[in-house]
């Protein structure tokens, strides 16, 4: 048991480039493959919560884009969203990094006041902000048309009574129309964040290289699989930790979903209907 | 290809572009589309068998086999696929060779697991290490067809398994009525209206198959990522093509290749499920 803790100091912050640098090679043991992949799910979660955090705005951006009667405004919008659901995501990650590749190298620096920061183009070819950007543009597409929809089906009533109330413009959207759309939203959107969560095993095994060997929970797993030629520990280890974190993003999801609901009658309250399976788009 | 292409060193502009598109490699290239290709249309069929079989057995009266059914349709509740899609063809490769082993080699007394190594004598490799280029590449892409047809034929029996759900329970008391047995109902009764249901669901699986195909590279089979990173990459003076990195072009060949199969895809899908709906008492069916 005490060894078991030496590894988790030694290999828990592996994935981000703390403690031990050689990965175990030989005699690799139970909880080596638990601390490791859990280490690699840093990244996984990570990735995630980003791209679903940055990925939110844009897609009501998108939503509305799509949804405008403007020409100009309607047709990126409708195109980007395209694109985006259009083709696998596996393909995005090499599009993306082939074409980060070939930007020139260049480096700016910004000043924040305390320290200065060069912002160089190397680091698009770098997971940690190339892989980022491709699945925060996956997930705006993808929510952009859950929002998209929702924000269609918002009921005329709810449009009039605004009207009738004298609310315009930008109250009108933040008082009615968004925590309508959001609340319709919600359901589907909570299987948009568990497959984000999902998408995001995709990364070290596309375009983007682990550096290092610091890698993302399937990474590690397929470590061990190469390594001790049997894949029915690590992978049912990846398995573990993934129904853990979708459960507990059903969790937090729930309480949000009560939160935009809470003003309804129960029998009106819109449930949480969790997708029985996440395939990778 | 063409009579001209015999120095490319010495071509220029469309000639040297003609010459270089039309290498044997890059009709590997072209080649590997039909692979995709292939395998869509053959992972579709075998996922829907897949579907099917798991959609009744979980329906199935036998206790076991109702058991093994969820089981099967549970399986990818909460998993990433590409979990799947990295375990089945190694542990289908092993429990092959293992049976083999046991069958083709039972005067072999050492163990199959030894350690970290995994040992079965040379008469139960598959394929065996004599056997030809070919067979190696079928027997690949046939491990890759079955890890697609398993994943997304758990897919599919959801998609069914709801479907049947969905056929009103007053048609199935009405079969009863008429004295059908429980086959009966299910052949004439349940399996013709469940469609109607499972439409939006298969045509939603459709999609998702044709963008996971580019998977099939992770399994190492040579189709059109590996072509596209293979020749894409950056060629020397000692080749007989020098250029650059070219691997974001080759990529976006790609891109439009998939963005247009889906666009076809799902306008086809469209047009069938308006004729579909036709004359069904549903809100899409009274709007045509």
């Amino acid at each position: 048991m005490s060894s078991c803790f030496q590894t988790l100091s030694d290999y828990g912050l592996r994935s981000i480039g703390y403690g031990e640098r050689l990965l175990p090679k030989a005699d690799i043991t139970l909880c080596e493959q638990f601390v490791l992949i859990g280490s690699g799910m840093i990244w996984n979660i990570y990735f995630a919560i980003l791209a679903l955090l940055f990925g939110f705005f844009f897609a009501t951006v998108l939503a509305l884009g799509k949804n405008s009667k403007l020409f100009l405004l309607n047709a990126p919008c409708r195109a980007f969203i395209f694109i985006f659901r259009g083709s696998p995501l596996f393909i995005q990650f090499f599009f993306a990094y082939d074409l980060f590749v070939l930007l020139p190298r260049l480096g700016v620096d910004i000043d924040l006041g305390f320290l200065v920061v060069t912002v160089e183009t190397r680091w698009l070819t770098k997971a940690w902000l190339g892989a980022l950007i491709v699945l925060f543009f996956n997930t705006s597409a993808y929510a952009g048309e859950i929002f998209y929809g929702a924000l269609r089906a918002v009921p005329s009533q709810d449009l009039e009574s605004a009207d009738a109330f004298g609310f315009t413009g930008i109250k009108k959207f933040r008082r009615i129309i968004w925590p309508t759309m959001l609340r319709l939203a919600w359901p589907s959107y909570t299987n948009e964040a568990i497959f984000m969560f999902h998408a995001t095993t995709l990364v070290f095994f596309t375009g983007f290289p682990a550096w290092q060997q610091k890698g993302d929970a399937i990474y590690y797993a397929s470590y061990f699989a190469d390594k001790t030629f049997n894949p029915f520990v690590p992978y049912p280890i990846v398995g573990f930790y993934f129904i853990l974190l979708t459960l507990i993003i059903i969790g937090l999801f729930g309480l949000i979903n009560r939160q935009l609901n809470k003003h309804l009658p129960t029998n009106e309250r819109k449930r949480l209907k969790i997708n029985k399976y996440n395939l990778i788009r | 290809m063409f009579s001209y292409c015999v120095d490319p060193k010495t071509l220029e502009g469309l000639m040297w572009l003609s010459c270089y598109v039309t290498t044997a490699k890059h009709m590997s290239f072209y080649y590997s589309f039909f692979v995709v290709m292939g395998l869509l249309s053959l992972a579709a069929p075998l996922a829907m068998a897949f579907g099917f079989a798991g959609a009744t057995a979980a329906r199935s009266s036998l206790k076991i086999v109702r058991a093994f059914g969820k089981g099967y349709l549970a399986m990818i509740r909460g998993i990433p696929d590409i979990v799947f899609f990295l375990f089945i063809p190694i542990a289908l490769d092993q429990a092959f060779e293992y049976l083999r082993h046991k069958v083709l080699c039972s005067d072999v007394t050492e163990a199959v697991r030894q350690g970290n190594d995994f040992v079965v004598c040379a008469a139960a490799k598959l394929p065996l290490n004599t056997a030809s280029e070919w067979v190696h590449d079928i027997y690949g892409f046939s491990l890759a067809l079955l890890a697609f047809g398993f994943v997304f034929g758990a897919f599919a029996g959801n998609v069914l398994s709801g479907a049947m759900a969905a056929v009103p329970k007053a048609q199935i008391e009405t079969g009863e009525a008429y004295g059908f047995s429980s086959s009966q109902i299910f052949r004439r009764i349940l399996i013709p209206q469940m469609w109607i249901y499972a439409l939006p669901g298969l045509s939603n699986l459709w999609m998702i198959l044709i963008k996971a195909t580019p998977l099939l590279f992770l399994l190492g089979i040579e189709d059109i990522v590996y072509w596209a990173k293979e020749l894409g990459g950056i060629k020397t003076g000692v080749y007989e093509y020098p250029h650059p990195d070219w691997r974001a072009w080759y990529f976006g060949v790609l891109m439009i290749f998939y963005l247009s199969l889906t666009y076809l895809s799902q306008s086809v899908l469209d047009k069938l499920s308006t004729r579909l709906s036709k004359g069904q008492a549903t809100m899409a069916g009274k709007a045509v």
